[in-house]
């Protein structure tokens, strides 16, 4: 029974790929241990994959934090809600982080959020832009721009820019993120006085939408919006062209990874979304210092990418304004991080522990997100901008 | 308006059915004969497109070269997963044999992470398989047609080779008795091994019509057309290959029709299937078509 054993060992062998890299589990306090739970695998692996180049990047441009060497430490949560939990918990206690980053989506940062609440570690998300992520959280903190935000540019941009009045929506019912920002943009669009004529769902991993996208078109809709992550975008502009669905289409900042143009190539042209950053338009120091050596190595920097790596600075600039790394010292750093300017511009973290920020339009164009516009938020007073897209 | 609407519904329908059917008749074909339930189908699949996929891209072969190559190096996975995983359980209890197939699936899906990465890939589909055309008003995307026709044609093949080979009268005996087929002379390692190939082939070929359609690759993409292949499979009789694609069918047409005259529900659509799965196992174990072996 030979075979029996080599058998077992491939089993063996199969379990350990799932398992993060070997970490040295003695907490030794000569290293700033930070931890990054993330969806490295699964339907957002890809911004998983970019924020974690980020966060590896920024490392290696800031490598020491108070004198001592950062060492990172890789969960992956595998797009799971559970798994999300179960990485926090093993960043926690087993790896003995001080801080946390992540996680790229709402739904499992929220999945996270109470476990590191309770230990008293505080928790940065690059991306999770859902407002309930940070709602009566002492320890979560985020350096994006909230739902209600971008749902209601990215509706008044269909209503008043694009002037278009009824509009259509395709909703991901399994993410708290989709429901989130489709709401916001249902109530900011009929507020402003368009009509919602149809309102679909599917649920992520669903490959499928030809049954909601007849049905949208049965209804005569002059917008599509549809704030999904972007392999559900991709697959749905596709189909849409296919069944002969020809209209504009909005979305969210969920599909701005360039795996969006991978999988929906000439289908996903023309597509509008409400993104954290786009290159054309960046222009604090921190960007230009950080951007050319990154692209070197990786290619076009991404929007995660970038949110990952602000994350990171965010961090270790609020540890160093601790002067400690004690959770509830970082953490009342992090509370009053104040115009800080990272790659994606200017952040200020107010109430919640919500970065209040500029958001910027985006446009698939000649493959590649191509900048539009730049908006400002309603509270913040705005920052003396400089003119935009520099060149072409 | 109405019934261009409900047409529209049925094309959708159709062309989500025959592709769960044409991944299913692998699944159903390898458990006719084998009586195993062979859950690394998906993860085989998965293999195959990415074969295509670096077909096509690394190696810059034209479509039709590539997706043929894809085909033989998955049939060839298929056999060396029958070498390695299958054979030294073959004489074990069944239960065995169906661990077994859960850890190879397991393997697969995290060499394919570890290998691809779990980055999402983009699937060249070529020009011809993009066409839409538009008749009466209803929309035909080309694949809606091309899907059907191949998965009738491997059906077909399937059928021929199993009912009018002599390979196929092999299958048919192990099916029945594998010792003593063993005794007669036959051997049953070789036949096994050919099941194999001929399940992942079609499996293969399940998962390039699957990439051309919804053009995402990743390692974890073969987990929900398996369990929906597997579905399709019980619906129509496990065991049974005309059944498996009726079942294919029927499933899809279930799920378009379910988003679209509820769509409030459309979340529910891998539910509504899995339970398909539940109600057809308490009330009529055998499938739609009532039969236990492909005779």
């Amino acid at each position: 029974m030979k075979m029996k054993h080599v058998l077992v060992a491939f089993m063996v062998l199969g379990l350990a790929f799932t398992m993060p890299a070997p970490a040295f589990s003695q907490a030794k306090s000569d290293t700033i241990r930070i931890g990054a739970f993330l969806p490295m695998t699964g339907g957002v692996a890809a911004y998983g994959q970019g924020s974690w180049q980020g966060i590896q990047s920024a490392r290696d441009m800031k490598p020491t934090i108070l004198g001592k060497k950062v060492e990172l430490f890789l969960a992956d949560d595998k797009s799971d809600k559970i798994e999300a939990a179960n990485a926090v918990t093993r960043l926690i206690e087993k790896e003995k982080v001080i801080a946390i980053i992540g996680s790229s989506i709402s739904g499992n940062t929220m999945a996270g959020a109470p476990i590191a609440e309770k230990a008293g570690v505080p928790i940065v998300s690059p991306t999770a832009t859902n407002p309930l992520v940070t709602q009566g959280k002492k320890y979560i903190f985020r350096v994006c721009f909230i739902d209600p935000f971008q749902g209601e540019m990215a509706a008044k941009y269909a209503y008043e820019t694009l002037k278009k009045r009824k509009a259509a929506l395709i909703i991901d019912k399994a993410q708290d993120y989709c429901v989130g920002l489709a709401d916001f943009f249902e109530k900011s669009f009929t507020k402003l006085g368009g009509q919602i004529v149809a309102k679909t769902y599917c649920q992520t991993g669903d490959k499928d939408f030809t049954a909601q996208i007849s049905a949208i078109k049965a209804k005569n809709p002059d917008v599509l919006y549809m704030p999904n992550y972007y392999t559900e975008v991709a697959l749905a502009m596709k189909q849409a062209k296919d069944l002969g669905l020809n209209l504009p289409v909005l979305s969210g900042d969920g599909a701005q990874d360039k795996a969006l143009i991978d999988i929906g190539k000439q289908y996903v042209e023309g597509l509008m979304l409400t993104g954290h950053f786009e290159k054309e338009a960046a222009s604090t120091p921190l960007a230009k210092k950080f951007i050319p050596p990154y692209e070197k190595k990786y290619g076009k920097v991404g929007t995660f990418d970038v949110m990952g790596a602000d994350a990171y600075f965010v961090l270790a600039d609020a540890i160093e304004r601790a002067k400690s790394t004690d959770g509830a010292k970082i953490r009342a750093a992090l509370a009053t991080t104040k115009n800080f300017k990272g790659i994606s511009g200017t952040m200020t973290i107010g109430e919640d522990g919500n970065a209040i920020k500029s958001l910027v339009i985006v446009q698939v164009r000649g493959g590649d997100f191509r900048y539009v516009a730049t908006v400002e938020p309603a509270g913040a007073k705005p920052e003396p901008k400089k003119a935009a897209p520099k060149k072409k | 308006m109405e019934l261009t609407f409900f047409l529209q519904q049925m094309i959708n329908g159709v062309a989500l059915g025959s592709l769960y059917g044409l991944i299913a008749i692998g699944y159903t074909m390898v458990y006719g004969i084998l009586r195993l339930i062979n859950f690394a189908h998906g993860d085989v699949m998965m293999m195959g497109c990415y074969f295509a996929y670096f077909g096509i891209l690394m190696f810059s072969l034209p479509w039709w070269a590539s997706f043929a190559v894809a085909v033989l190096l998955t049939a060839a996975l298929g056999v060396l997963i029958d070498k390695g995983a299958y054979v030294p359980v073959r004489d074990a209890p069944r239960i065995s044999a169906l661990i077994t197939a859960i850890g190879v699936s397991f393997l697969l899906e995290n060499l394919g992470l570890v290998v691809f990465g779990g980055r999402p890939k983009g699937f060249e589909t070529p020009d011809m398989f993009n066409e839409v055309y538009e008749v009466a008003g209803l929309m035909f995307p080309a694949l809606v047609l091309w899907t059907p026709l191949l998965t009738l044609a491997i059906l077909g093949a399937i059928l021929f080779i199993i009912h009018r080979t002599k390979t196929g009268r092999a299958m048919r005996c192990i099916s029945h008795d594998m010792e003593t087929t063993k005794l007669m002379g036959v051997s049953v390692n070789r036949i096994i091994s050919i099941t194999f190939a001929v399940g992942s082939a079609a499996a293969a070929a399940g998962g390039i019509m699957w990439a051309m359609r919804y053009p995402e690759i990743n390692p974890l993409m073969g987990i929900i057309p398996g369990l929906k292949a597997f579905v399709a499979a019980v619906l129509g009789g496990i065991g049974n290959i005309t059944g498996a694609m009726l079942g294919g069918l029927l499933l899809g047409i279930a799920e378009i029709l379910l988003v679209s005259l509820m769509p409030e529900l459309a979340g529910y659509r891998d539910a509504i299937a899995f339970g398909l799965l539940i109600m057809i196992l308490l009330f009529r174990p055998t499938g739609l078509m009532g039969t236990k072996l492909p005779e």
